[in-house]
């Protein structure tokens, strides 16, 4: 069972963690992602690319499901405003044991940062700046590729 | 006529977000277009003139800015995402 969503509205992770240990498997795993204060953000805005998000998220939760069998994968990404300490983003991985949902769960996270076309606008004060590309995002994303 | 979608400071440099337009044919891939839309100057040629911090894609796939536009209904320039 894969779901991928892409909402304006605050993630529910209890009923996220529900679906997921209902998928019938043996082990769960999940990653919420908040956002950060990094010196004084008032705001984070979210934009994305409708339709494509989806397409990249939804390739990658069947890509995971796929290569780890699992029994269930979530994908949700806030767009829009936030705050910091609000969830941005949560990956969750039903499978039979742990590791294939732990591996699964880390995939999802690290190839979403550089596969998915979201953007991230910090505002601080009267400042508001798209933030940059981190090479340390591409190296965490590259580590899933198969050799 | 391809549709033509900006995000993030590439849309705001710009100032729109979606625009349709018809390339000349000697423009062959997305880095071809991409010197074609920078020629209009202003927020164009500042949003388009460093193709190094541009990204593409053609239909809603990511593609190398080396990629044909030969058929393309949809294309979108952005800078690398940042999501997650």
């Amino acid at each position: 069972m894969i779901r991928v969503l892409v909402t304006e509205a605050a993630i529910d992770i209890a009923a996220e963690l529900v679906a997921l240990e209902r998928a019938g498997g043996g082990a769960v795993a999940t990653l919420t992602g908040l956002v950060r204060d990094d010196g004084g953000v008032e705001e984070l805005f979210l934009e994305h690319y409708p339709v494509a998000t989806e397409k990249a998220l939804s390739d990658l939760a069947a890509e995971a499901a796929q290569r780890w069998s699992l029994a269930a994968a979530t994908v949700i990404h806030r767009v829009g405003a936030m705050a910091p300490g609000e969830r941005i983003v949560f990956v969750g991985a039903a499978a039979a044991h742990r590791a294939a949902a732990l591996e699964a769960c880390a995939f999802l996270i690290d190839r979403l940062k550089t596969d998915a076309p979201f953007w991230k606008r910090e505002t601080r004060g009267q400042d508001a700046r798209w933030v940059g590309e981190r090479d340390s995002d591409r190296d965490a994303a590259d580590r899933w590729k198969r050799s | 006529m391809i549709d033509l979608l900006y995000f993030a400071w590439v849309r705001e440099s710009i100032g729109i977000g979606h625009e349709r337009a018809t390339p000349p044919d000697d423009v062959a891939d997305v880095a071809g277009l991409i010197d074609w839309l920078a020629m209009r100057g202003g927020g164009y040629a500042e949003a388009l003139g460093d193709k190094t911090r541009l990204r593409a894609a053609v239909d809603q796939l990511f593609v190398p800015l080396d990629a044909s536009i030969a058929g393309a209904r949809e294309i979108a320039l952005f800078p690398p995402v940042t999501g997650g």
